[in-house]
């Protein structure tokens, strides 16, 4: 067995526990024997100390012993049934792996069907679909909210799922494509290679996008360094790529925040959030109805 | 030997570490409040990074099991070690030093959890030269309880002590064997611990700082003071030595039961199942031979409220060790891990058990070792039932969480999908921590309440030593 790296151990182990226990009920035989009639218990042990401290030598009570050997007697039957005498496996063969593997494959007898019927139906139309989006719903609870919020709305660095605004394409594949494989966003951080006064006349240029720039002079500065360092990925418009994960910035909707030190703090330090893959916990069918859920989260006429 | 007639007791550690036990009782309580408040008003951080929960919490645990415990502890071990060895502490420099090291140890844990240097293992969160400083502090507190030990005039040694000596022992293997670690600053040091092994050593340690110094260590207390107080004699020295030696043999390896449903392999969780439950009828014996004692003497409780904290203080103590192996039971601890059912079960023992009989434990010491009679015996009642009333209110709330959170998390809807979110399962126990606040406010107000009379009892006293008492004439 894997928890012992030779049999010597497990033999060893088995043996101090026998032992063990076999010690404790020796103890309690020979401690409970030879006792006194009843009423015995008047006579102190002879001893006093500080004055007055004495001590009675009443037997062990009878009730107690008997939990004490039925304690006893229940942790030899469990060890007998279940793993716990070194390598020994138990009479059961129990494992915890065992039986995490059968509650998992009872739940899918029952539940699978209910959810596998869904696969075959257009994502779009599930989106509208009023028991696929009950079902979404209790599935987006359990499983997105902690990082998304239970109004889907997101959090500084966790994407607002509700706005027609996706890093990634808001199309049900796409979505589907996150929520499997998960998303690694990728910002580099130009702090070692850009000066100071140039990341700041970027950031000028970046605000000019939503109309919010303050110095004209800086941003004009901006544009050229833009061009040279940050187009390739968000493009020369700023629009962003889908295919990248490289955010539209021109629709003043703020990841990481937009204010002026927010917008320097990406573009000095980077970015790197992450959208975790659920392929080794979901199964596709529940995929498939998050990702139609989701979609219908922005998509109105697809919502309920 | 027999004692000089100018031999006395050094009372004026007892006396040092009895009064500081009561100071940091209301400083570990009150932090205790301040967090359980936290829980229902999370804006009483006031986003102030040392007051938030995360570093308030072990500084609440580390105050009230070590400050105030320990406190407890040091006080009543060298009493009684005194009184039934008759004769003087061994030596009064040591045990001077023990004081003041000690109390150094918990100024320095009250300075850096606050400010966020910890180790981050549970209940023993201090870092490495805090626990370098612990370890010659409990050094010196064992050659000082062992030497007086060494010295008695009694040949045999009263069962008190057998408990007092046993958790100094194994504290101090427990206290080194888990914080071995390598600094690489002065505040910062990673255990050589890692992975399952780390979380297993954690355990062994976490359990049994509960079973010896939560629970040996205040046995020893309650030997001492319920047969004193009672002016009984004990019930039976034969269940004292059964339940002592399956105790101690047994609480060794209950650690586990921490962690089911881990990485743990599996042989060692049953064996600390299987440990935990039968470790449930030593620990009765020890309630046993405590309420017991009380035979042909009960009506001491009518009117005797320190016997009455002594009493109930065993009571807990009883339920506890009943409800702690129930809970190591695999598939209880399915529903009860991870919830409050398990803040309820500590506050059970630490409040119910450990407070109540270290407070008891003060009211009969202050009073002697200042060489006053309590100023109000009617405080003392009003104290009991506040107090009582606060633990019941504290543990019924948590217990009613716990199990609610256990259900709510396993609740499945008719799809399978979960039926409650987390968040869902955290406001719902929003009703269920107001409670909890009262009830802890309640044993504070106890505690206050208590300190006032004892303020009130020894202001302005000027202790005398106490002369060693002489053995009777046929005593060996």
């Amino acid at each position: 067995m894997a928890d012992f790296f030779n049999s010597f151990w497990g033999v060893a182990v088995a043996t101090v526990t026998i032992a063990s226990i076999a010690g404790l009920i020796c103890f309690a035989i020979v401690q409970s024997r030879g006792r006194r009639p009843p009423g015995a218990g008047t006579e102190t042990m002879g001893h006093t100390w500080d004055g007055d401290l004495e001590e009675y030598n009443n037997p062990l009570p009878r009730w107690w012993l008997n939990l004490y050997y039925l304690s006893l007697a229940f942790g030899i039957g469990y060890l007998l049934l279940y793993p716990g005498l070194g390598a020994y496996q138990g009479y059961k063969h129990w494992s915890q792996n065992g039986q995490y593997e059968e509650e998992v494959k009872k739940a899918r007898d029952t539940y699978g069907p209910l959810y596998d019927r869904f696969l075959h139906q257009d994502m779009k139309a599930l989106a509208k679909d009023p028991e696929a989006h009950k079902i979404g719903a209790r599935l987006f609870a359990t499983y997105c909210t902690v990082c998304h919020g239970s109004d889907a709305r997101g959090a500084r660095g966790f994407p607002n799922l509700t706005d027609h605004d996706w890093l990634y394409g808001g199309e049900p594949e796409q979505i589907k494509e996150s929520i499997t494989n998960g998303r690694q966003g990728g910002m580099p951080p130009w702090g070692e290679v850009l000066k100071k006064e140039e990341i700041a006349e970027a950031a000028q240029y970046v605000l000019s996008f939503s109309g919010r720039q303050t110095d004209a002079g800086m941003a004009s500065r901006g544009k050229e360094i833009f061009a040279k360092n940050c187009a390739v990925c968000h493009g020369q418009d700023a629009k962003g790529n889908p295919q990248i994960g490289a955010p539209n910035l021109t629709d003043d909707i703020w990841l990481y925040g937009g204010s002026k030190e927010r917008i320097i703090e990406s573009i000095t330090f980077g970015r790197s959030g992450q959208m975790p893959a659920h392929k080794n916990f979901l199964d596709e069918a529940k995929i498939y109805l998050l990702a139609a859920y989701i979609y219908g989260l922005s998509n109105a006429d697809g919502g309920k | 030997m027999t004692a000089t007639a100018a031999e006395t007791y050094n009372d004026r550690v007892v006396r040092q570490f009895a009064v500081m036990t009561i100071v940091w009782a209301i400083v570990g309580m009150a932090v205790g409040v301040l967090i359980a408040a936290q829980l229902v008003w999370p804006a009483l951080n006031f986003d102030i990074p040392w007051l938030t929960y995360s570093r308030l919490r072990p500084l609440h645990t580390n105050a009230v099991i070590f400050a105030f415990g320990g406190s407890a502890l040091f006080a009543t071990s060298y009493y009684v070690v005194q009184r039934t060895s008759h004769v003087r502490l061994f030596s009064d420099g040591l045990a001077a030093f023990t004081f003041w090291g000690w109390q150094l140890v918990i100024v320095l844990a009250a300075i850096t959890l606050p400010l966020g240097i910890t180790s981050s293992k549970e209940y023993a969160e201090l870092e490495w030269p805090i626990d370098i400083l612990i370890t010659i502090v409990w050094v010196a507190y064992a050659i000082v309880f062992f030497g007086t030990l060494a010295r008695r005039r009694v040949r045999h040694i009263y069962v008190a002590n057998w408990f007092y000596a046993s958790y100094i022992l194994t504290i101090a293997i427990l206290h080194v064997v888990n914080n071995i670690e390598i600094p690489v600053s002065l505040w910062k040091s990673y255990s050589v611990y890692a992975g399952v092994q780390d979380a297993m050593v954690q355990w062994w340690y976490g359990h049994n700082a509960v079973g010896f110094f939560l629970t040996a260590g205040f046995l020893g207390m309650m030997y001492y003071f319920i047969p004193k107080q009672a002016q009984r004699p004990v019930y039976s020295y034969r269940l004292s030595i059964v339940h002592f030696w399956s105790l101690i043999f047994t609480y060794i390896w209950a650690g586990p039961h921490h962690l089911h449903y881990t990485a743990l392999p599996e042989w060692t969780q049953s064996l600390g199942m299987v440990m935990s439950l039968i470790l449930l009828a030593p620990s009765w014996g020890g309630m046993i031979n405590g309420i017991m004692t009380l035979s042909g003497a009960w009506h001491k409780l009518r009117t005797d409220p320190v016997l009455r904290f002594l009493i109930v203080a065993v009571s807990f103590y009883g339920m506890s060790t009943f409800e702690g192996p129930m809970m190591s039971i695999k598939t209880v601890n399915a529903l009860s891990h991870y919830t409050d059912w398990t803040i309820g079960h500590v506050h059970s023992g630490a409040l119910g058990w450990v407070a109540m009989i270290s407070l008891g434990a003060m009211y009969y010491l202050i009073p002697r070792l200042f060489g006053r009679a309590i100023y109000s015996v009617h405080l003392i009642e009003i104290h009991f039932w506040t107090s009582t009333i606060g633990i019941v209110l504290y543990i019924a709330s948590m217990w009613a969480a716990g199990v609610m959170e256990g259900l709510m998390w396993r609740a499945v809807n008719d799809d399978g999908t979960l039926s409650y979110s987390f968040i869902e399962v955290v406001e719902a126990t929003h009703p269920f921590y107001l409670v909890r606040l009262l009830g802890g406010l309640l044993f504070l107000g106890g505690t206050l309440i208590m300190a006032w009379n004892l303020w009130r009892t020894v202001a302005g006293a000027k202790p005398a030593e106490a002369a060693v008492v002489p053995l009777p004439a046929l005593a060996h």
